[in-house]
């Protein structure tokens, strides 16, 4: 039986992200609405997951910047709890992710008489990045490597492959998914597994973790079952 | 002793080291120059000292210049330091004609290496106005900015920014610092070297020598502040606190460490406020350590219980990264870079007053089981994100990026 993509072998990728200050900054709720029509997207883009290659613990209280910034500067737990879950994930483009946390925002504005403000030195700093990708000299053939790769991948490469893909590949997909769809229906079931794995809830080493899982269960059963 | 890469593999792990070779790889043979005011005391020279090295080892052509000042010239740059981090200073027009003068000598002597540079690294605002002398420079120029600078004295900055301008890029330690500039603004916090003399694990007899040395009680709780005599460091600020614990902890001992910086004439007039505020308190050590002690500090650090840096401005701290990484939960001012580092209830407490600081002392000297668990998360949070190949991985990144011409995606084959 044919074990081979036809297009190519999967290569493995690594990144990293040059942040980079927009000069852009906000100081009460309604200037970070005003900033957030203003910005450019990608700044967008980094507040929501460029957090997860910055100095943060796995468990970071919540998922985007906007999120941490309203509740440990505007201490407004009310909005910070809203922000947090918008899921990025959920929305096809990041104009209309912007979209989204304006509404939420603007929601909150109307709902007090006050603007919720952060001291002078707690602003918020919008932030941009530029991403350098480059070769780990590592390839597979077969897909069963992916279980013996994924657990030796470096977290930038899984944000690379995993989270990255999705903003540069035509139909949002993930470059494992993407790369086993080449193969035809016959990795139908891991690809549901695949997709099965939250990007946006889990820290990078979280989902390395889960990747590996996915793909040493999947490839272990194939083993034992003798091949699917 | 110089280190090679392979060194910190045990460390922080093969594939980081692998990055950073990936990363090095279109820039072999290209000619890195770092310029900066002093080779000895401070966090930037520590710094230069160890990532020069590495990069040269990386294949990159890497130089380290010093600039040269006379007495007049340090007093106008401690006057900008002070005055970046929000000190209103008025400095005199001699002061600024001999700043300009100095620069323009030194640009002269550093004009062969200079001129030939792809990619000149200048530290800071003592030779910032050096790009001045280089209108046909053919390289990428970048200044780094080590300092607090979100709140700065507006004269100074406005002053300063007129040398800033025609740089290609700058480099900042936190967002907050980032000031408007018509060129990109790349947020590069800085690290330590976990070889280093001043950070590299000690056999227990090193530690056995500070407490003999200083007259230190080992049964003894013990807090020490390491960092230069500067009123930004508020060590006066950290006696107090010590004052207010030790009614509670009435063993508590006190090390208030400092190094000489070459370019910090401010130094003793500080030393001389602290020893009068510890009133003859025996429990209290000021140690006035030269700049080359990094094994003694890192012994002390090492023998204390927490690791306190109570500044009231502060560019990054370097002395926090050290704590953290040798296990010490920190109490650290709630500014600058320190917020970066110091997470409240995970890796040490952010104060605001003598009096936070207390009240945090008391509370780590009191429930040990969490400052031990708060000691390993700390060293583990340096290991991931502080560590001098993070630094220097970002400073590849950044370099590959201005060579590229600064788009928004460099795929290197």
């Amino acid at each position: 039986m044919k074990n081979h993509n036809d297009s190519r072998p999967f290569a493995f990728k690594d990144c990293a992200l040059a942040a980079i200050a927009t000069g852009r900054r906000a100081q009460n709720l309604r200037e970070l609405r005003d900033q957030l029509l203003q910005v450019e997207a990608g700044s967008l883009y980094y507040h929501f997951w460029g957090g997860r290659l910055r100095p943060q613990f796995d468990e970071p209280e919540y998922n985007n910047d906007f999120a941490a910034w309203a509740r440990h500067s505007l201490h407004d737990h009310v909005i910070a709890e809203r922000l947090a879950v918008v899921d990025p994930m959920d929305y096809d483009s990041l104009e209309d992710l912007r979209g989204e946390v304006v509404d939420v925002i603007e929601e909150r504005l109307a709902e007090q008489e006050f603007v919720p403000w952060a001291k002078s030195d707690e602003q918020f700093s919008f932030i941009r990045s530029q991403i350098i990708v480059f070769d780990t000299r590592k390839s597979i053939e077969d897909p069963t490597g992916l279980a013996h790769e994924i657990p030796h991948s470096s977290t930038s490469s899984i944000f690379y492959h995993f989270i990255d893909a999705r903003r540069r590949t035509p139909d949002g997909q993930d470059d494992f998914s993407t790369w086993l769809r080449g193969f035809g229906e016959r990795y139908e079931p891991l690809l549901a597994r695949i997709a099965d794995v939250d990007p946006y809830f889990a820290s990078l080493s979280e989902l390395r973790s889960q990747l590996t899982a996915v793909f040493g269960d999947y490839f272990s059963g194939m083993a034992q079952g003798g091949g699917k | 002793m110089m280190q090679t890469l392979n060194a910190y593999t045990e460390i922080v792990g093969h594939d980081v080291i692998d990055q950073l070779r990936q990363l090095a790889e279109p820039l072999k043979g290209r000619k890195v120059v770092h310029v900066n005011s002093t080779r000895m005391g401070g966090g930037v020279a520590e710094i230069l000292a160890k990532l020069v090295p590495l990069m040269n080892e990386l294949g990159l052509d890497t130089h380290w210049e010093v600039i040269n000042g006379n007495a007049e010239f340090y007093q106008c740059t401690k006057s900008f330091h002070n005055a970046l981090q929000g000190n209103t200073i008025a400095i005199p027009e001699s002061q600024l004609r001999n700043f300009e003068e100095v620069n323009r000598q030194n640009a002269e002597q550093l004009r062969p290496v200079l001129e030939d540079a792809d990619i000149a690294f200048i530290h800071d605002p003592q030779p910032a106005p050096l790009l001045s002398s280089f209108p046909e420079r053919r390289g990428k120029w970048i200044w780094r900015c080590h300092i607090d600078v979100s709140r700065p004295h507006r004269p100074v900055w406005k002053y300063l920014r007129g040398f800033l301008t025609g740089y290609d890029a700058s480099i900042w330690s936190l967002p907050d610092f980032a000031q408007t500039l018509p060129h990109p603004q790349y947020i590069i916090p800085p690290s330590i070297d976990p070889l280093s003399e001043k950070n590299i694990a000690l056999p227990d007899s090193d530690i056995t020598a500070v407490y003999e040395r200083f007259d230190i009680d080992p049964e003894r709780p013990l807090v020490t502040q390491v960092s230069r005599f500067d009123r930004f460091k508020d060590p006066v600020g950290v006696i107090e606190s010590y004052r207010l614990s030790k009614r509670f902890v009435p063993a508590l001992q006190l090390v208030l460490a400092g190094g000489g910086a070459t370019d910090d004439p401010e130094g003793e007039a500080v030393l001389n406020e602290v020893y009068d505020a510890t009133n003859g308190d025996p429990d209290i050590k000021i140690l006035l350590l030269p700049s080359d002690a990094h094994r003694t500090i890192n012994a002390l650090q090492r023998a204390s219980d927490i690791v306190m840096q109570k500044s009231t401005r502060e560019g990054f701290g370097l002395t926090v990264t050290e704590g953290l990484w040798k296990g010490k939960p920190v109490i650290g001012g709630n500014t600058g870079g320190i917020r970066l580092q110091v997470i409240n209830h995970h890796t040490g407490f952010l104060v605001s007053t003598p009096e936070g600081a207390a009240l945090r002392t008391r509370y780590l000297l009191n429930h040990r089981d969490i400052l031990d668990t708060m000691g390993i998360k700390a060293r583990e949070f340096v290991r991931e994100h502080f560590l001098l190949t993070r630094h220097l991985r970002e400073y590849l990144t950044l370099m590959v990026v201005l060579m590229n011409d600064h788009p928004e995606r460099v795929e290197l084959s």
